[in-house]
């Protein structure tokens, strides 16, 4: 039965549609899955097999009733970013400890209705906030990759490095993520899986544990361009519970994929050649042009000039948002409580054990930026410089259809090569973070391999709504890319 | 920018978060090194750019101002760490 985990979630679909196998057998493969490797990887920080069980049973049902939704019977995991009913939710965060939410978010919501199972909780970088997953309260993320010849641990990428570890390791056949500055996409590239930022607005925050909110969207993380486009068409919807979810229908994004590419105009922005960025990046990107210009393609130069202000502009509006919606974790209404001499006393203890060194050393950064006489000076200026980012995008726009940059300047690193200096490490968002900071959609897909035997990915980034063109031409990456080598199972 | 320990604590006060001698000291570096990171903005003319405030042009939604949800006050004191009679417990604010 170990086959079934090899499924995508299309072939899957048919599999079980065509009573080849039940949802139960496809659910239970990935559970004895997760079972061998877990305690290697560390994808999941809380497995539901039983949950799992009763979901797949019902999903059987359906499918002999002529019932089936779009997902129905599909494994996932789920970030656990994402509150689920009754089911621990944490961020990965001390503060949130032992907190079972009274409600769904309405992304798995959306997941459960259409008849995706769920297979558990996946690891993150506390709050979202990290590049590498090793910042997780639950201790950090493994990548199931190794370099060729190489025994060291490398992380899987940040933060959705529980979601791109368990699905690069078929512990599931998809799982949900979240983006704020890059953390679907990077975290993608470091693991040969594709990862699906969607515009921002297209798919509902609601009950996903905020991070920052100009800023956090959710997406999947598929082994297919074409599972993406069947996760996203279930994730996205409008929300009245979340005002800043777009009400406009949502197209089916399986019909945009198989249309042609042939005509269309993909933008290189030179600004994303940048210093450090190694030679086999650069010939992936150019080995991405040349797949373009074949399938007929136009490709043009195009700049995009305040590339480079996108990331400090981000290390003011991520943390400052961050600083106000973390605010509510105060040992009161739910999580960590550590007792003081005061009130105030008791809020501080409680953040100062709740919260990890990342995590306050961004409320602190935000705390400053947003204090009195600074707020002119960091927030408002960040958020004029978005302005810029923005009109750079818009102007590139009227002449291109899609852009395509590498997703990321290196391959994954190793565990503990970046955690010293917190700089180095948000470098790693360079390519990612503009596409969060104008609120466009944007999508790595597995391009490659670096000399090391690493997988490497390529970007690409569409106008607002627009993510139907990112469908099909991620696809061209995917077909010529041709069938890129899987990790070795070193896990047992 | 330069900021000082005395600036980490003030904030840290701020954020409700208690810093040890030892975090201060390493916080102080590490916030200084980001601040003048971010300092590279200033290159940037923002004369006559409004902030962006939205990805796309959308209106405030409005909706008309009634109750639509709650009177399941157990469920929502259910995770406190210390609750009573449905109202969350906190130490004494009030002589």
């Amino acid at each position: 039965m170990s086959d079934l985990i090899d499924l995508t979630i299309v072939e899957a679909r048919e599999g079980l549609d065509n009573g080849d196998f039940s949802a139960q057998e496809y659910t239970q493969a990935h559970l004895d899955q997760i079972e061998q490797a877990n305690k290697a990887l560390n994808a999941f920080i809380l497995p539901t097999p039983e949950k799992a069980l009763e979901m797949a049973k019902a999903s059987d049902e359906r499918i002999g009733k002529g019932e089936a939704g779009l997902l129905e019977g599909v494994p996932l995991g789920i970030k656990d970013l994402f509150c689920t009913k009754d089911v621990r939710t944490t961020a990965c965060s001390h503060i949130l400890n032992g907190f079972e939410p009274p409600y769904e978010s309405t992304v798995t919501s959306n997941l459960w209705e259409a008849g995706a199972v769920m297979l558990g909780k996946l690891n993150l970088d506390e709050f979202a906030m990290g590049s590498s997953n090793e910042t997780s309260y639950y201790g950090p993320c493994i990548n199931p990759w190794r370099r060729d010849g190489d025994e060291a641990q490398l992380v899987p990428g940040g933060s959705s490095g529980g979601s791109a570890s368990a699905v690069a390791a078929h512990l599931c056949a998809a799982a949900t993520a979240t983006d704020t500055g890059g953390s679907i996409r990077q975290p993608a590239a470091f693991t040969g899986t594709v990862g699906l930022k969607p515009t921002y607005g297209r798919v509902s925050r609601w009950g996903i544990v905020a991070f920052a909110s100009s800023l956090d969207q959710a997406g999947p993380i598929t082994r297919s361009v074409e599972d993406a486009a069947l996760m996203l068409q279930v994730m996205a919807s409008h929300d009245e519970k979340d005002t800043t979810s777009v009400d406009r229908p949502v197209p089916d994004y399986r019909v945009a994929m198989g249309e042609k590419v042939k005509g269309l105009t993909i933008g290189i922005p030179k600004e994303y050649r940048v210093d450090g960025m190694g030679q086999e990046i650069e010939d992936l990107w150019q080995q991405g042009i040349e797949w373009f210009k074949e399938a007929g393609a136009n490709v043009k130069e195009v700049s995009l000039p305040h590339t480079k202000y996108a990331l400090p502009a981000y290390y003011i509006v991520a943390p400052a948002e961050a600083s106000s919606n973390l605010a509510r974790y105060d040992g009161v209404k739910y999580g960590l409580r550590v007792e003081g001499d005061d009130i105030i006393d008791m809020y501080e203890n409680s953040r100062a054990q709740g919260f990890g060194a990342e995590v306050k050393r961004r409320i602190l950064i935000g705390t400053y930026v947003l204090s009195a006489g600074y707020y002119d000076a960091y927030y408002l200026k960040a958020q004029k410089v978005r302005t810029r980012i923005k009109q750079d995008f818009d102007t590139v726009f009227q002449d291109v259809d899609v852009l395509l940059t590498p997703t990321t300047p290196s391959p994954a690193f190793a565990m503990g090569e970046k955690t010293g200096d917190p700089l180095e490490m948000y470098l790693n968002d360079i390519f990612t973070v503009t596409v969060n900071m104008a609120g466009l959609p944007g999508i790595s897909v597995p391009a490659g391999q670096s000399s090391t035997g690493l997988p490497l990915g390529l970007q690409l980034i569409g106008k607002p709504f627009d993510e139907g063109s990112l469908l099909k031409t991620a696809k061209i990456i995917e077909e010529a890319a041709g069938e890129l080598p899987q990790p070795e199972k070193w896990w047992g | 920018m330069q900021i000082n320990e005395e600036t980490v604590r003030k904030i840290a006060h701020l954020a409700r978060v208690k810093v040890t001698q030892d975090e201060a000291k390493a916080l102080e570096g590490e916030l200084s090194a980001i601040l003048t990171w971010v300092g590279e903005l200033d290159e940037v003319d923002t004369n006559d750019v409004e902030p962006m405030t939205s990805a796309v042009e959308t209106a405030m939604k409005m909706r008309e101002d009634e109750v639509t949800d709650g009177g399941y006050a157990p469920r929502v004191t259910k995770n406190a760490p210390m609750s009573e009679d449905n109202f969350f417990v906190v130490p004494k604010v009030v002589e």
